[in-house]
């Protein structure tokens, strides 16, 4: 009994200190995700209705492969973050994803149904197929200026998500050009930009998780997207709070 | 050659002036050219490297224009000062066939080192397998369609990332003997004419195109403006406007701009900072286009040349020791160094990839890259000087040293 009762919390130590190593391997980038710009919709959506709406409009990097990957991808736990750090909300995310999109067939395609749908916030990411197809820049942005005018003016906060840093594929695809307007957009609109890119670079400089690993590795690919689903939402969080969370002392 | 107020180019007046004792020495090389240009071609590899944290030393953080700009004004001054010569000894005809071996050169470069990057990228494909990228696996659908993909290479539309540069090249040496015939003969009007065509694919938006879709990356319509302006340089416009260039107010202006450019790129690192930047500038400044050659970049380079120009003289004795003496023979075989630079950046990122290295070994690659660089560099004079054509006997009006125009 008494051995069994050590075991249980010898068990439960270990899980505990695996959470904390999950939570402080994410919070390793968390300088890197400090909301500059507020969501007044998603504020409101909170404090009226107590409940929130989320689309997340995305491409093949907001998913994963396999049984089982939708839930593992960062959507998912988005809306686990979320309902964790808002009691008391209601809280769905919904995931719009389909492989091999350019934001301007994103916007064609879903943006009639998700003004139907009406959430207090899209989550766009964008900027990788873009970049691999060569879309012109200035066609890029324009895009993503006319989206995001048109997504507020129903009524929707937007949220800008760039690529994902991909080491290996990093000198075939020309991603610079597509993060930097994707910065300006966000700067112009005061839209808040999670900057995936400059994280999971800052993850490989500090070896958090093995990028560098080709293989099909199921369980980084998921540990790498909840870490985004849980950033993703202390920064939703703190951009509805309207200010700054207190920087952390990472460095 | 002088030290003091002659901060120009005289060349093709002082060849004139005094063609006596060209014979036993052929008016000095402009040493400077040479040097910056192997200086440019060091910048491009570490530009080229991914995440490279020695590209932090690279002028493009610094400012608006990069290490491109550089080499385009440097080759279009060098291939203006070479084959305008040559124009003017044997004529148009054979200036012009001279300009075109070049141009199929420089052709025949960049499909070796297409092949190189299209065996590289093939070998990644094969082990690369990651749940996590499943996107960004999308960017070797073009190994499935190799007769397409060929095909465009060929033709210089399909241009994998980091091969652009070349292709700009051939196009501005293509359309460089009708430029030169009037630059020779009506400077000012061969230089209205790049400012028009420049002005013209602004307001069309002409571009040439690419494949599978989009446009050039650099959009020669834009970059013959530096190019032509280079050679509008190197034939005698420097000695027209020397007295600018000697002008305090011009090098007060150069450097104020050069520091409002630095103050600029600081936002971008530092983000907090960016409420400094009003948004009625940045409306007006952004988004610095470099595919169209934004003409703030422009300005970006002039002011940086203003400034070498004033503080490395012509003939300026540290040009000729040992210090210097690596970036000039590089810049003295530009087409084989910057090829090798592209092949260099590409193996060196591939070498990082599968050590899975951490800033040091990204110094460690950086260094034997430049190290290669300079020793290929020193081997091709070598050999120059083996088949009797080194800087000190040249024979002809040299088409190969110049022509490291690339």
């Amino acid at each position: 009994m008494k051995a069994a009762a050590l075991a249980l919390a010898v068990l439960l130590a270990q899980a505990g200190a695996a959470m904390a190593g999950e939570q402080a391997a994410c919070d390793e980038a968390k300088h890197l995700v400090q909301a500059e710009t507020a969501l007044p919709r998603v504020a409101a959506a909170i404090a009226e209705r107590h409940s929130l709406k989320v689309i997340v409009l995305g491409t093949g990097s907001s998913t994963l492969p396999g049984p089982g990957g939708e839930s593992a991808a960062y959507p998912a736990r988005l809306e686990a973050a979320l309902a964790g750090l808002l009691p008391g909300v209601a809280v769905s995310v919904v995931a719009d994803v389909r492989p091999r999109r350019t934001a301007a067939e994103m916007k064609a395609e879903e943006f009639n149904h998700i003004m139907d749908e009406r959430p207090a916030l899209v989550v766009w990411q964008t900027g990788t197929v873009d970049a691999m197809r060569g879309v012109d820049p200035d066609d890029f942005r324009l895009t993503l200026d006319n989206g995001v005018k048109k997504l507020q003016a129903h009524g929707a906060d937007v949220l800008f998500m760039n690529m994902q840093f991909s080491p290996r594929t990093e000198s075939m695809i020309a991603a610079g050009v597509y993060a930097d307007n994707m910065r300006w957009v966000a700067l112009q609109h005061e839209v808040p930009l999670f900057d995936r890119l400059a994280i999971m670079k800052h993850w490989v400089e500090t070896g958090t998780f093995d990028l560098y690993d080709a293989s099909r590795n199921v369980d980084t690919a998921a540990r790498v997207h909840d870490c985004i689903g849980r950033l993703l939402g202390e920064f939703i969080v703190d951009a509805v709070k309207g200010a700054p969370a207190t920087p952390q002392d990472s460095k | 050659m002088n030290l003091t107020g002659q901060i120009v180019d005289p060349s093709p007046g002082a060849a004139r002036d005094k063609p006596a004792p060209a014979r036993a020495a052929p008016p000095e090389r402009d040493l400077r050219l040479d040097l910056f240009r192997g200086i440019a071609l060091w910048l491009i590899f570490l530009d080229h490297i991914p995440s490279n944290i020695v590209s932090w030393a690279t002028i493009r953080n610094y400012g608006f224009s990069d290490a491109a700009e550089i080499f385009v004004f440097i080759s279009g001054y060098t291939a203006a000062f070479v084959y305008g010569r040559a124009m003017r000894e044997r004529g148009v005809v054979v200036a012009s066939a001279r300009i075109l071996k070049r141009a199929w050169q420089v052709y025949v470069a960049h499909m070796f080192l297409f092949v190189v990057y299209m065996a590289e990228i093939a070998y990644v494909s094969r082990s690369f397998a990651s749940s996590l990228y499943a996107e960004e696996w999308n960017i070797f659908d073009f190994l499935k369609q190799p007769d397409a993909t060929l095909i465009e290479a060929l033709l210089l539309k399909f241009k994998p990332s980091n091969m652009d540069v070349l292709p700009l090249y051939i196009v501005l040496l293509l359309g460089f003997p009708p430029v030169l015939w009037l630059l020779t003969r009506r400077p000012w009007l061969a230089l209205a004419a790049s400012a028009a065509l420049y002005y013209a694919s602004w307001k069309f938006d002409w571009n040439f195109p690419a494949y599978p879709t989009g446009e050039w990356v650099f959009n020669p319509l834009r970059w013959q403006l530096l190019f032509v302006v280079g050679a509008w340089l190197g034939l005698g416009g420097a000695e027209r406007i020397g007295w600018l260039m000697r002008s305090r107010v011009v090098l007060a202006l150069a450097a104020g701009y050069l520091i409002f450019a630095f103050a600029v790129v600081l936002t971008w690192y530092f983000p907090r900072y960016g409420y400094l930047m009003p948004r009625w500038l940045g409306d007006i400044i952004y988004p610095l286009d470099k595919i169209n050659l934004d003409l703030l970049r422009v300005a970006h380079f002039l002011a940086l040349a203003v400034l070498v120009v004033r503080f490395v003289p012509r003939g300026w004795p540290a040009l000729n020791s040992w210090a210097f003496r690596p970036a000039i023979l590089c810049g003295q075989h530009s087409l084989e160094i910057f090829c090798l630079g592209v092949f260099l950046a590409f193996a060196g990122h591939f070498v990082r990839v599968e050590l899975s290295g951490g800033p040091w070994l990204q110094v460690v690659i950086s260094l034997a890259g430049i190290g290669a660089m300079i020793g290929v560099a020193w081997l091709l004079t070598w050999y120059r000087v083996l088949e009797g054509r080194g800087p000190g006997s040249r024979r002809a009006p040299d088409a190969d040293l110049a022509g490291g125009t690339a």
